[in-house]
């Protein structure tokens, strides 16, 4: 774990998911889970690929709705939220993609101010400039502003996609995947880039990932998804100090092989 | 079997919500005016170079084809009537919708599908704004918009194709072609090319925003997004025309 100037607030829980389960058809992908996130903390999440890692923070945003169970964010249950509610609740939500998910028909610039015209109608031109070239400084990418999406590299496209979803200043943070596919020394640079947004933007954050370097740099507090539930929870050490056979290959392939 | 028909219901169900949700977003504000705009350039008038080469070509042939006909009982000189019913009726709208659903269609879908399989559509709706209403109902309404514009101006150069048609073998001026014209065309004829190209434009944009949205994810889905756009838009159309003919034949 890093060493972070970082407060969190552990009588403080952001978001909440409640007894949560979530079917696909017959594959069961979450059952009863139960999962807490404090108010300025940075959690990871970590587990194989396709045991409902992604799934998890969709839920969380509302981009997909339990079979049962409650996802409380900020005070709000999620599932139960019309759809005027759940898009204001959104704004506090800041969501960087996999892929990043950048409009590929718009520059850098119109990408980040595609959300800031559309949630904050009464800002001037100078308004919005000012705020684009403010958060694009913050991430190190200024020089990119009138660039096209297929003229970034892949950590350009992350750090980007990260941009854009600051430019609301949202409360909570949710990274899916985030140092997937990048080389090493990107990969160190965008988990700077998490633990600066959190320390600069006092976010509270869940991070997907299965990059145990990654949960290592950037989580205050570990779960791991075994079999659709959280098992283990802890610190690093904590998560690792065990011979589970579904837990030991983790570590083992990321530092040992 | 009953698996099937389950999923068709569903199919059938999920329809009915998006055409609703559409009609709902187009009424309620904000309205994405530039988006809309924008759109409407994109269909109209990036079709044009196709729409002008094809109208004129089919005004062309088909007034060449006609001929023979004509002058076996030696009433070659209907030929500017007879080919402005056949254009401003059927022919205009046809055309326009047809090409409509190749151009328009698939370049709906694919890029809506390309939108869906990237996360693009996610990360609009996590970022607050409404996909529905910035990418569907922009796009329907202008199809609905810009394919009756569409069609007034292939009629209008199907005409003048024909005219060159007629003008290649005997002598007309271009006057006394259009009078013609105009003397055999009525409002009744106008107005059912509007309804014939507005209903047609609406399909266009429902089919394929509907097909790109609701489209399976990876590559392959783009790709089928895409073909599927066209080959329904296409397909309604002509079924469409089939009923609107049998309707207004009530009134003729």
């Amino acid at each position: 774990m890093s060493n972070k100037n970082v407060y969190i607030d552990y009588d403080d829980c952001v978001i909440h998911v409640n007894d949560v389960s979530k079917s696909f058809g017959n594959l069961h992908v979450l059952r009863n889970v139960d999962l807490k996130l404090y108010n300025g903390e940075n959690l990871v999440v970590l587990g194989r690929s396709g045991t409902g890692k992604s799934v998890l923070i969709k839920l969380i945003s509302g981009l997909l709705m339990p079979d049962s169970g409650d996802i409380n964010v900020l005070g709000q249950v999620v599932n139960h939220l019309d759809e005027k509610a759940l898009r204001l609740l959104r704004l506090k939500i800041g969501f960087s993609f996999q892929n990043s998910a950048l409009y590929d028909s718009m520059t850098v610039r119109e990408n980040l101010e595609f959300p800031l015209v559309r949630n904050k109608r009464n800002l001037t031109r100078m308004e919005i400039d000012r705020e684009v070239e403010e958060v694009l400084e913050g991430v190190g990418l200024l020089q990119t502003i009138n660039q096209m999406p297929s003229e970034l590299s892949g950590g350009q496209r992350k750090r980007i996609g990260i941009a854009r979803t600051l430019i609301l200043r949202p409360d909570i943070m949710l990274y899916d995947e985030p140092t997937a596919g990048l080389d090493p020394i990107t990969c160190l640079d965008i988990n700077g880039l998490i633990n600066d947004v959190q320390e600069r933007y006092k976010t509270s954050s869940i991070i997907i990932t299965h990059d145990l370097a990654c949960a290592k740099m950037v989580g205050d507090r570990m779960v791991m998804l075994l079999d659709g539930k959280f098992e283990r929870q802890g610190t690093f050490d904590e998560i690792f100090a065990t011979d589970d056979v579904r837990v030991k290959p983790f570590y083992d392939y990321n530092f040992i092989v | 079997m009953g698996k099937k028909f389950s999923n068709l219901l569903l199919e059938f169900a999920r329809l009915h919500r998006f055409l609703m949700r559409f009609f709902r977003e187009m009424v309620t504000p904000p309205f994405e005016f530039k988006e809309f705009i924008r759109q409407c350039y994109e269909i109209g008038w990036r079709s044009f170079p196709l729409i002008s080469l094809t109208g004129f070509i089919v005004g062309f042939v088909f007034t060449k084809q006609s001929r023979p006909s004509l002058e076996e009982f030696g009433a070659s000189s209907w030929l500017p009537a007879m080919i402005s019913i056949a254009i401003v009726r059927a022919l205009a709208p046809l055309v326009t919708a047809l090409i409509a659903s190749g151009k328009v269609g698939s370049q709906i879908g694919a890029e809506l599908s390309s939108m869906n399989v990237t996360e693009q559509i996610d990360a609009m709706e996590v970022s607050g704004t409404n996909p529905h209403k910035f990418l569907i109902a922009t796009r329907i309404l202008a199809t609905t918009t810009m394919i009756p514009i569409l069609t007034f101006y292939v009629a209008g150069i199907g005409l003048f194709g024909g005219y060159l048609s007629i003008i290649s073998k005997d002598q007309l001026s271009m006057l006394s072609f259009f009078t013609q014209v105009f003397d055999k065309i009525g409002f009744v004829d106008v107005f059912a090319m509007v309804i014939r190209s507005v209903v047609f434009g609406f399909t266009i944009g429902f089919i394929s925003t509907y097909v790109g949205y609701y489209s399976s994810k990876g590559t392959e889905g783009v790709g089928k997004a895409a073909n599927s756009a066209v080959v329904a838009s296409m397909f309604a159309v002509f079924i469409e025309e089939l009923l609107i003919v049998q309707v207004l034949s009530l009134f003729s």
